[in-house]
């Protein structure tokens, strides 16, 4: 309940890269104009990256390519930096994840980052937000969360959404930094490609990862989605991730350190 | 009663957020913006401490047209929002009526039980923001 210390709270949500945003802060100053500059350079940035990684948009770097890899020695920084990144992924994620070949918005097969844009975009634009001193920043793109708190304040309760029946949750967590990412055929349906059977996922209905960071908490989700039920022993040996899985039978698995009220992996579902 | 107040509030806001991102203009008085931002008191919007009673929001004109809903609270929870007004011009609002307010109704009600501040999820698309349980949070606090 409010009392006379709680400190403003604020929200703002725009629509960027295809995918509702929203932004919301506490602090002292969230009423204040310099704050709202900073809201605004976070959405700047996060629409100057869609306009250079669309695969939907014929005008981007990504949409002129058309399914070609950017080459790295003559690609900008950024563009050099995601190629590395998803390569990177695909080892991590022992090929569960897999920019190189997948099929493309606008028709065809090719590289798609688009897998790994949206967190690596909204981790390296929160820096606008979680820089502000005194603020707590909780951002939600598209249902992948990254959030901040101060020791001295309530960490965020963050809602893990049933797939199995949006507007219900299947478990809450309280995190006070990090990121929490759910990948899943829940809103879509199988628009996940298993890159090693080369078809779209459809064992697992959805992954909630938490973690430090949100270009890898969103990685590790989808790859495990695409990876099939299997990917639960994987998940539960990355350092420092936890995961809650739901089959396509609709059972419910978290590994040993899910940081929920979840019973761990082989429990039933409730 | 504050509680109550906000979740009437944000009922109302994500409503008309079905509609539009942007609006700002929801109604229920003109201490919506403080309330609407956790910092407030008691709206006192004529609860009068019962917790109990129907409350209609004034209309907010979207983009698409004029939005107006009706919330039940009883016992201190809300039980019931119905529509009042909703752009009906066409097919496609009509489509849009038909699913969001009774996935939006379930959705304010489980937040207002769950007490969270922002949801997890598989990829929520534009379109499927308009009956998001994040909605209604982000409605709560804009």
């Amino acid at each position: 309940m409010a009392t006379t210390t709680e400190p403003g709270r604020r929200a703002w949500v725009e629509q960027v890269m295809g995918l509702p945003v929203s932004v919301h802060l506490r602090g002292p100053g969230v009423r204040d104009e310099a704050v709202a500059a900073r809201v605004e350079a976070f959405f700047a940035e996060l629409r100057a990256a869609d306009d250079t990684f669309s695969t939907y948009r014929p005008d981007s770097v990504l949409g002129r390519l058309a399914g070609r890899s950017p080459d790295p020695a003559t690609a900008d920084p950024a563009v050099r930096e995601v190629v590395e990144l998803c390569e990177l992924a695909r080892l991590r994620t022992g090929g569960r994840f897999d920019a190189r070949r997948l099929p493309l918005p606008r028709g065809g097969v090719g590289f798609d980052p688009s897998g790994l844009v949206k967190g690596w975009a909204v981790e390296r634009a929160a820096r606008w937000l979680t820089d502000l001193a005194d603020h707590d920043v909780c951002l939600n793109a598209g249902g992948d969360v990254l959030l901040r708190a101060a020791p001295d304040r309530p960490a965020w309760r963050v809602g893990v959404e049933d797939p199995q029946s949006p507007g219900h949750l299947l478990d809450v967590l309280e995190r006070a930094s990090g990121a929490v990412a759910t990948s899943g055929t829940a809103r879509r349906g199988a628009h996940i490609t298993d890159p090693r059977a080369g078809r779209p996922a459809g064992a697992v209905r959805s992954v909630t990862v938490v973690g430090p960071d949100l270009l890898w908490a969103d990685v590790y989700a989808t790859a495990a989605v695409a990876g099939g039920p299997d990917a639960l022993d994987w998940l539960a040996a990355l350092d420092g991730y936890a995961a809650l899985l739901v089959t396509a039978d609709g059972r419910v698995r978290a590994t040993p350190d899910w940081p929920g009220t979840r019973p761990a992996a082989g429990a039933a579902a409730a | 009663m504050r509680r109550i107040t906000v979740w009437l509030l944000s009922t109302v806001a994500a409503l008309v957020l079905l509609f539009s991102y942007k609006t700002s203009t929801m109604g229920v008085g003109g201490e919506s913006s403080a309330i609407a931002a956790g910092t407030g008191g008691d709206a006192g919007t004529g609860s009068s401490g019962t917790g109990a009673g129907r409350y209609d929001g004034s209309v907010a004109q979207t983009r698409w047209g004029p939005v107006q809903v009706r919330i039940t609270v009883s016992a201190g929870k809300i039980t019931d929002v119905t529509a009042l007004q909703m752009p009906d011009g066409n097919h496609r609002d009509q489509q849009i009526n038909d699913y969001a307010v009774p996935i939006l109704r379930q959705s304010a009600l489980a937040a207002q039980s769950a007490d969270i501040d922002t949801v997890s999820g598989a990829t929520v698309t534009s379109d499927g923001y308009r009956e998001s349980l994040q909605a209604a949070i982000d409605a709560a606090h804009l």
